[in-house]
């Protein structure tokens, strides 16, 4: 498509202020986290920290305990990413390379659970933990993760099997595979980079996850670093150098992982958006 | 391929097992408990049929007309604002542009940011004596505002914080607009149209499914808002940011009426419900799905 000299030069325009607007939080926030109160306090705001605390991070990450935070988040995305990546690959095998009656039916209404709002569930799950007696455990955030891993994700890896061909299996079981070998040897080998997106997606919306650990869990030590995070925030409310210090520490791991695995992100985004 | 049903079975059952457990029996439960006064306090929940739905619509709960009317305003300002805006830089990252993929980072990059940290940033910026956007807004001389802490502004601001992690709807909408061909705009160019008749004529009518499936979702999400109530405003100031999930919370797990909580869950549900349901019946007339097959 041909495009004017003006209209580029406008798109650039914009291109650069819109980048500025998404960008600026960010740079707000690293040099706020790297100033002290005085410093932060200057009006009108100077945008580079002179000179530059570093300290706060080892002082924000130790007053509370985010060394145990941290830990305790890692432990619940293992789980969960394990859970998920094991179950949902499974469950989309079934779903696309084995024809059984019922099959479409039966994944269509897995996935209009899509559409069910969270808070629907939310009471008589918490009521059915707690019965049991795994309240203020982290069973109630990990163990459902293996049971399919969420529809999202089984529909991800779906769309990916689907274009797959037939013959590979056939020829498999020509040669008198199961489908569990068919499963580990054909189709679990050809979709490393949608079970990447797999992990990825997973481990951001365990490492962000509020809702899950404030309802679940209770005890402190058991927090995880987006309720660690907010409890900072309730007890030192106006140390925005020490608050900001912790904030992007937590967001640092999730900025990493995302550019690390760039790629794949954009391709599973994109994906999602395919008619299924 | 015989025994394909029990093996189809077989390697969905953790899924059809987890829908069990974890969604259609837990649905059920809550239906059923919208019909009691269950508390956790008390020994066993009672039996008291419709009450709790007669409560919320009689008007005795003026939060749940409050939180519902919150709730709508909310979602009325952020979709259209997140359809409209996703969709024009999506338009930009189109074009022919050198660096593509930096701005497509950039603008993707704080939807991955924790929803706790990125509430933290977002109290900063709009903190109102020391925060950057009055320091800003000063700077030029313009009006500011009390953001967050004011009755009548905080849910526009709360919409603001959220128009930072449009991202993943950005990036849907540059697939839909990639899939378009190249001929159809050439062929605008050869009748001598500009860029309107292009956007117009071609670019909407083409990413109308991608349109109608990022609304459903932005509907879907907005609802639902919690985290930005409880981090950023705990419902204040005076109960102006009551969202309804939040109220739902509220109820259920600090004042502990399990029951009537259940009632609000699924007054929400079918709120939800019957928007998706108009969003879907709608989409016919606007809709456009190439080879004239309509959804």
């Amino acid at each position: 498509m041909r495009q004017s000299k003006l209209a580029l030069t406008w798109g650039y325009i914009a291109l650069f202020a819109i980048s500025a607007l998404f960008i600026i939080p960010f740079v707000w926030l690293v040099r706020s986290s790297l100033m002290d109160l005085s410093q932060i306090f200057t009006m009108p705001p100077q945008w580079i920290p002179k000179p530059f605390h570093w300290d706060n991070f080892h002082r924000a990450l130790t007053v509370l305990p985010f060394g145990t935070f941290f830990a305790n988040t890692f432990i619940i995305v293992v789980g969960v990413l394990v859970g998920t990546v094991a179950t949902s690959s499974i469950a989309a095998f079934g779903f696309s390379r084995i024809r059984w009656k019922g099959r479409d039916a039966v994944f269509g209404i897995l996935m209009s659970s899509m559409m069910l709002p969270a808070a629907v569930t939310l009471i008589p799950s918490f009521l059915g933990w707690k019965t049991i007696g795994f309240y203020d455990t982290y069973y109630p955030l990990v163990v459902p993760s293996f049971f399919g891993g969420g529809i999202f994700n089984i529909f991800l890896l779906r769309q990916f099997y689907l274009t797959i061909p037939k013959d590979f299996d056939e020829a498999a079981f020509v040669d008198g595979a199961t489908y569990f070998q068919i499963y580990a040897r054909i189709i679990m080998p050809l979709s490393r980079s949608v079970l990447i997106v797999v992990s990825l997606f997973s481990f951001l919306g365990t490492w962000n996850d509020f809702m899950g650990p404030l309802i679940y869990l209770k005890s402190d030590r058991l927090f995880t670093l987006a309720l660690g995070l907010q409890m900072f925030q309730g007890t030192y409310n106006a140390q925005w150098d020490l608050l900001m210090a912790a904030s992007a520490a937590v967001v640092l791991p999730c900025v990493v992982v995302f550019l690390v695995g760039q790629r794949y992100f954009l391709e599973g985004i994109t994906l999602t958006g395919l008619k299924g | 391929m015989r025994k394909g049903l029990f093996y189809g079975l077989l390697f969905t059952s953790p899924a059809i097992l987890g829908f069990l457990i974890f969604t259609l029996g837990p649905m059920i439960a809550s239906l059923a408990l919208s019909l009691t006064d269950y508390n956790v306090f008390k020994a066993h929940a009672s039996f008291v049929g419709f009450d709790n739905y007669a409560r919320l619509f009689s008007g005795e709960d003026d939060l749940f007309y409050k939180s519902l009317g919150i709730t709508f305003y909310f979602v009325l300002l952020r979709v259209p604002a997140v359809i409209i805006i996703s969709f024009v830089v999506a338009l930009l990252l189109n074009m022919n542009v050198k660096g593509r993929a930096v701005f497509r980072t950039i603008i993707y990059l704080p939807s991955i940011v924790p929803a706790v940290a990125s509430a933290m940033i977002w109290m900063w910026l709009l903190n109102p004596d020391l925060g950057l956007i009055n320091s800003a807004l000063r700077w030029l001389h313009l009006p500011t505002s009390n953001w967050l802490y004011s009755e009548n502004s905080v849910i526009p601001s709360v919409v603001l914080t959220t128009l930072w992690g449009i991202g993943g709807t950005v990036i849907i909408f540059l697939a839909g607009l990639s899939g378009i061909p190249k001929q159809y705009y050439e062929a605008i160019e050869v009748d001598g149209g500009g860029w309107y008749s292009k956007l117009r004529h071609i670019t909407l009518p083409m990413v109308t499914p991608t349109i109608f499936f990022n609304t459903i979702m932005a509907i879907i999400g907005s609802f639902q808002v919690f985290n930005e109530a409880y981090i950023l405003t705990q419902g204040g100031p005076n109960n102006r940011s009551l969202f309804y999930v939040f109220y739902l919370w509220r109820t259920a797990f600090r004042d502990t009426e399990m029951g009537y909580a259940s009632a609000l869950a699924w007054v929400l549900f079918l709120i939800i419900l019957f928007f998706t349901f108009i969003v879907f019946r709608t989409s016919k007339s606007w809709v456009y799905y190439e080879g004239g097959e309509r959804a």
